[in-house]
């Protein structure tokens, strides 16, 4: 008998590892001409793990605080063996699992995938791309450099605009009037301990879900397998999707180790809060549409301050956003696919006309 | 005997929450920024230009006008908080995070500002320009 077959009936024996096993035996994941898109799920997971790892290897060296966070970041950068390389693999990380996240979640909006009973699937899963989004914001401030500093200073400030509750948050978030030291201190205790703990949790209670209902099919298609339950194909989760989905991590280690090799994460220049923007000053990609909407809001709509008007309607249409499952009954159905569309068609318009705009 | 235990719950944790809830608001900081500081030095300026200074806890913007007047403001942008600049070729205050524009006089011309920057009081001194906020009259 080999070691795994012996160490198999140990762990057998005594907690009954068979039966644990078994659901994930049963489970089975539908064929269909979109299975592709069940994939992303498991590789915003898997991104997810890479940042946890690399994110591990960089606290051996990271020193939070306004006069050596910049430096500390340097260090890893210049004198850390591979140090670059993680740091790099960290942040291209940090953009591929964004990407990933959000096409995630188009994609279960597509398919409508948070029908009855999934809505508490959607909901977790648009909490988690909140906290992956919290995760972006907080870990770019960390190295401290000029673009960081007024990402920072904007994003906070944008907070601030939320009437009645948005002032305390911001003095909350910023941990005082102005983005300083203290900020940093803050984002670096969210980023490494408030948001993984939240994240972990959240992605516990997300998998549990997808276990508890398994894999939604597209409407159209369920009811034809209804109707014809011989047309239904499907593939056993162990080992068969567990493989390719195996593939799938490989190829996106892959691409992370391209980009991360080939186009180094720069660190820019330090932070000063005495030096004006620069010219051509930009936030990550992924908020590149808020900001581009910000930018091109006239000072004034009616009697509203044209910032206060684009935060409350991203406001309102986030809000829209998350509780789609709730919306998408009755004669608003044939809304929602619309819905959808213009909302990507915005993202994807705006980010494109933020990149190029000067 | 039910309202009892819950009162004493319910004041349970208030006493829990209440020290966590004060303990995340940071402290006040006093205001540096309302009494008078040094700006800049008579020579560091050139006319059609303009400079950073720490006001209190926050940056300021001195500029000399072409006419070799000396102009204070905040550097604070009204849109959304970012630090602007003087650009001496448009000869406006300039914001590069929102392309919000502003005249010499701190007046917001175009962009999205929805506000004037807050213009202070210059006083030449020797070869130091002082800086303060505005008298209330």
């Amino acid at each position: 008998m080999g070691f795994f077959r012996k160490l198999h009936d140990w762990l057998d024996d005594r907690f009954g590892w068979n039966e644990l096993l078994a659901p994930l035996r049963k489970k089975t994941v539908p064929v269909h001409r979109l299975s592709h898109w069940y994939f992303l799920g498991g590789i915003t997971l898997f991104l997810f793990v890479i940042q946890v790892l690399t994110g591990i290897l960089l606290l051996l060296y990271y020193r939070p605080g306004a006069n050596e966070a910049f430096e500390s970041v340097q260090y890893i950068m210049t004198r850390v063996k591979f140090g670059w390389l993680i740091r790099s693999i960290h942040s291209w990380s940090a953009n591929l699992m964004v990407f990933t996240a959000f096409a995630h979640m188009f994609s279960v909006a597509f398919l409508k995938s948070y029908r009855k009973p999934r809505e508490l699937t959607w909901l977790s899963g648009m909490i988690l791309l909140f906290l992956v989004l919290g995760f972006g914001f907080s870990g770019y401030l960390l190295p401290w450099n000029t673009l960081a500093f007024f990402a920072t200073k904007v994003g906070t400030e944008i907070t601030g605009q939320v009437p009645i509750v948005g002032r305390p948050l911001m003095i909350f978030l910023r941990g005082g009037e102005e983005v300083t030291g203290a900020t940093l201190t803050r984002f670096f205790g969210f980023h490494v301990a408030v948001l993984p703990g939240l994240a972990t949790l959240l992605i516990g209670l997300h998998i549990l879900l997808v276990q508890r209902f398994g894999i939604s099919v597209p409407p159209k298609l369920e009811a034809e397998w209804l109707t014809k339950p011989a047309a239904l194909r499907e593939m056993k989760f162990f080992p068969n999707f567990a493989l390719r989905e195996l593939m799938a991590w490989y190829v996106a280690l892959g691409v992370l180790g391209a980009l991360a090799a080939i186009f180094p994460w720069d660190l820019g220049v330090k932070a000063d809060p005495f030096v004006s923007a620069p010219a051509g000053i930009k936030p990550e990609w992924y908020f590149l549409f808020m900001f581009q909407t910000l930018k091109v809001i006239p000072s004034k709509v009616f009697f509203m301050d044209g910032e206060v008007l684009g935060v409350l309607a991203f406001g309102v249409a986030g809000a829209v956003w998350l509780l789609l499952p709730f919306i998408d009954t009755g004669r608003a159905r044939r809304w929602v696919n619309a819905l959808a569309v213009v909302a990507l068609a915005y993202i994807i318009g705006m980010t494109i006309y933020g990149h190029f705009a000067k | 005997m039910e309202a009892l235990l819950g009162s004493g719950l319910f004041l349970s944790a208030a006493a829990f929450f209440y020290p966590v809830l004060r303990f995340l608001v940071p402290p006040k900081e006093a205001d540096m920024g309302s009494g008078s500081v040094i700006a800049a030095k008579t020579g560091d300026l050139k006319p059609n230009s303009g400079k950073i200074f720490r006001f209190g806890s926050r940056p300021g913007l001195l500029v000399r006008t072409t006419d070799g007047e000396y102009k204070a403001m905040s550097a604070t942008c009204t849109h959304l908080a970012c630090t602007v600049q003087y650009r001496d070729d448009t000869r406006e205050v300039w914001c590069a995070c929102h392309n919000g524009k502003y005249d010499v006089n701190g007046r917001n011309i175009s962009g999205p500002p929805p506000r004037p920057l807050e213009t202070f009081e210059v006083q030449v001194r020797g070869d130091e320009i002082f800086v303060r906020r505005r008298q209330e009259s």
